[in-house]
């Protein structure tokens, strides 16, 4: 199998996808002739033009009234934030458009609507080019959330995505644009709504999302040279969330570390440590832990920011303490 | 681009008045089912600016989309939404428009172009450029109307979506329903320039500042404007001066605005205009009129017979329809 970037397989998953519907369309800022900031959409342009590969002005409140509107009239509109933190000043659109529109109507529109977007720090951005809001996203009823950790999943995940007729925030983190992996040509599609197993272990269930997956997974290897089995759940979707899954994981090991980029503060993995007690507190032999972002906003300089962030070593010391109760 | 076959649309004087009709007499019904504690909610209501959204969506074809805003009844009826159905959402019942879920402020029927009412202040507009953008790329001559207030005028999507819509030239037709006052502000303390039409200018958009209690007088900058955006030229804007007869919404009490001021209006009302109109140019008879207000009123005793006889939805289907 083809060995490409998680960049690669995304700009894969968009060519796919509009060369099998001619209703698909891109906009965003500098995603046409730029190809995107992050050249997720490069080539694209030339293939598709101008129409289709729309290079906005700085408008986010524009650009998803332009998917929201796109959206009801029947195309499959696929808008890009340069940032995520740049999504806010499109929230009306997102919040009480997109998510809401199918509901307020009692069913009659439906709104296809792919907003994708760079999420988290890493790479010296500070704090209004870092910020890992999923949770905002996950918290609204009408929206699909959705976060790859690899390769192949970022271009089977997109196209899903994109065929899915609902409102999806897709969200991509910079830190993992540059991973090469495996990844299937042709028609890959992979499920909104289902978390994969990444990694099989008996000790602890780890779940992780995004950046996190990776993370975790090198920390399983670390804890295996200690006889500690970790096994990983990559959620993928983060709403609506396979439960099932996690619980049926849980329910083998006994022990769960939630690990997300997000603020640990009402953050996306407090939902999951919810979920977890609520339906198998007795299969439980430890408290349920969560890594997460610290409560900062994210500072700039590398040490503050490797401090401000989830590191391997979090996730290491996370899984010892729920083995050593 | 390819344009499809669209019939020009001409105004049909009686039609034009039995509209405004129906929409006051709706709205006159809203305040009494109000009163008999029937809407579980608020309303805005529509009387006073009847001509505008009359006047407006006789410019519309039937491949015609439209956003529209919270006082949004006149333009549902206008674009020939069933009376019945819109009364039976406002009512909160399981035969209504969403089935109870949207109620006054979000009415649509996606048939009949109507992409629905929407409490946010300025949050169709973008959406309306939206839908102008996919339309045209889906190779239909489509128009799209985006109906708001002047207080919309003053939120940034309001600038974004005119930027947007005239960069691409769009076929948009930017609908301002300037009614003077916001809840308790007025347009002059808060709208700086004084105009919302000369906002257009900026962005090299034609603009009309009509009469908005003049029903023929909307249709004529609106048909212009939509003429001119099913040719490709662009989107137009058109600011209609009007004003709300009752106060913000039904809830609202408290009304700030000079008595004066609002009696001023009402002599400015546009449908006892219409009517003189027609009698003097003898365009119709005065019986001719009063029958039309008779099936009116017939129309919406009907429409609350059937909203008051349909059920409540099941509060099961409070869960249904979030995702498709």
């Amino acid at each position: 199998m083809r060995q490409i970037t998680f960049v690669e397989a995304l700009n894969q998953a968009l060519q796919e996808e509009m060369r099998r519907d001619p209703l698909v369309f891109i906009a965003g800022e500098d995603v046409g002739k730029m190809g995107g900031l992050f050249k997720v959409t490069q080539n694209l342009f030339d293939e598709f033009g101008p129409e289709r590969v729309l290079d906005t002005p700085i408008s986010e409140a524009a650009i998803a009234g332009l998917g929201v509107g796109g959206a009801l009239v029947g195309t499959r509109p696929v808008i890009e934030f340069q940032f995520l933190d740049f999504v806010m000043i499109a929230m009306d659109q997102i919040v009480n458009h997109a998510a809401k529109l199918r509901y307020m109507t009692g069913g009659m529109v439906s709104v296809p609507l792919v907003a994708r977007a760079p999420v988290s720090g890493g790479i010296g951005l500070g704090a209004q080019h870092s910020q890992s809001l999923e949770a905002w996203f996950a918290h609204v009823p009408g929206m699909k959330v959705v976060m790859p950790a690899c390769p192949s999943d970022a271009k089977g995940l997109l196209k899903s995505a994109i065929r899915d007729d609902n409102p999806v925030l897709f969200l991509e983190h910079r830190r993992l644009y540059g991973q090469i992996g495996e990844v299937p040509e042709g028609d890959y599609l992979v499920p909104l709504g289902r978390a994969e197993v990444k990694r099989v272990g008996t000790d602890v269930t780890v779940v992780a999302t995004g950046r996190t997956v990776p993370l975790s997974l090198a920390a399983a290897g670390k804890l295996a040279q200690e006889a500690i089995e970790i096994e990983v759940i990559d959620l993928r979707t983060l709403k609506p969330f396979d439960l099932e899954t996690v619980l049926e994981s849980v329910r083998k090991t006994s022990r769960a570390v939630v690990v997300n980029d997000g603020w640990r503060t009402c953050g996306y993995a407090a939902e999951i440590v919810a979920s977890i007690q609520e339906e198998c507190f007795y299969d439980l032999d430890t408290p349920v832990q969560r890594v997460c972002g610290g409560d900062t906003p994210m500072p700039v300089a590398a040490v503050l920011e490797r401090a401000a962030m989830v590191s391997e070593d979090n996730v290491v010391a996370s899984c010892r303490t729920v083995m050593s109760v | 681009m390819q344009a499809n076959q669209v019939e020009e649309s001409e105004v049909s004087p009686l039609e034009c008045f039995r509209q405004m009709c129906l929409i006051r007499a709706f709205e006159s019904e809203i305040l009494v089912l109000n009163q008999q504690g029937l809407i579980n909610g608020t309303a805005h209501l529509y009387i006073g600016m009847e001509a505008i959204a009359v006047g407006a969506c006789a410019a519309m074809a039937e491949c015609d989309f439209l956003t529209s805003t919270h006082r949004g009844h006149g333009h549902c009826i206008a674009r020939g939404l069933d009376p019945r159905r819109m009364m039976a959402e406002i009512l909160g019942r399981a035969d209504g428009y969403c089935h109870g879920k949207g109620g006054s402020m979000h009415i649509a029927d996606i048939t009949k172009g109507v992409l629905g009412a929407d409490g946010i202040v300025g949050g169709g507009i973008p959406i309306a450029v939206g839908a102008a953008y996919g339309l045209r790329m889906k190779k239909k001559s489509s128009v799209v109307f985006s109906f708001f207030g002047e207080g919309a005028s003053n939120q940034g999507s309001f600038h974004e979506a005119l930027n947007l819509s005239a960069i691409h030239r769009l076929p948009v037709v930017f609908i301002c329903e300037n009614n003077q006052w916001a809840l308790s502000a007025s347009f002059l303390e808060t709208t700086a320039g004084g105009s919302v039409a000369k906002r257009a200018a900026a962005y090299g958009i034609s603009a009309e500042d009509v009469d908005g209690n003049d029903v023929e007088a909307v249709f004529t900058a609106v048909a212009r404007a939509t003429t001119r955006a099913r040719a490709g030229l662009g989107p137009s804007l058109v600011e209609c001066q009007s004003y709300r007869w009752e106060g913000h919404s039904v809830f609202t009490r408290h009304e700030i605005r000079p008595q004066e001021e609002v009696e001023l209006w009402k002599q400015r009302d546009p449908i006892e205009r219409y009517r003189r109109k027609l009698l003097e140019s003898r365009t119709s008879a005065a019986e001719n009129l009063q029958k039309i207000e008779a099936e009116v009123r017939t129309d919406i005793a009907e429409a609350v017979e059937f909203a008051k006889n349909s059920s409540p939805p099941d509060g099961r289907s409070a869960f249904e329809d979030i995702f498709a």
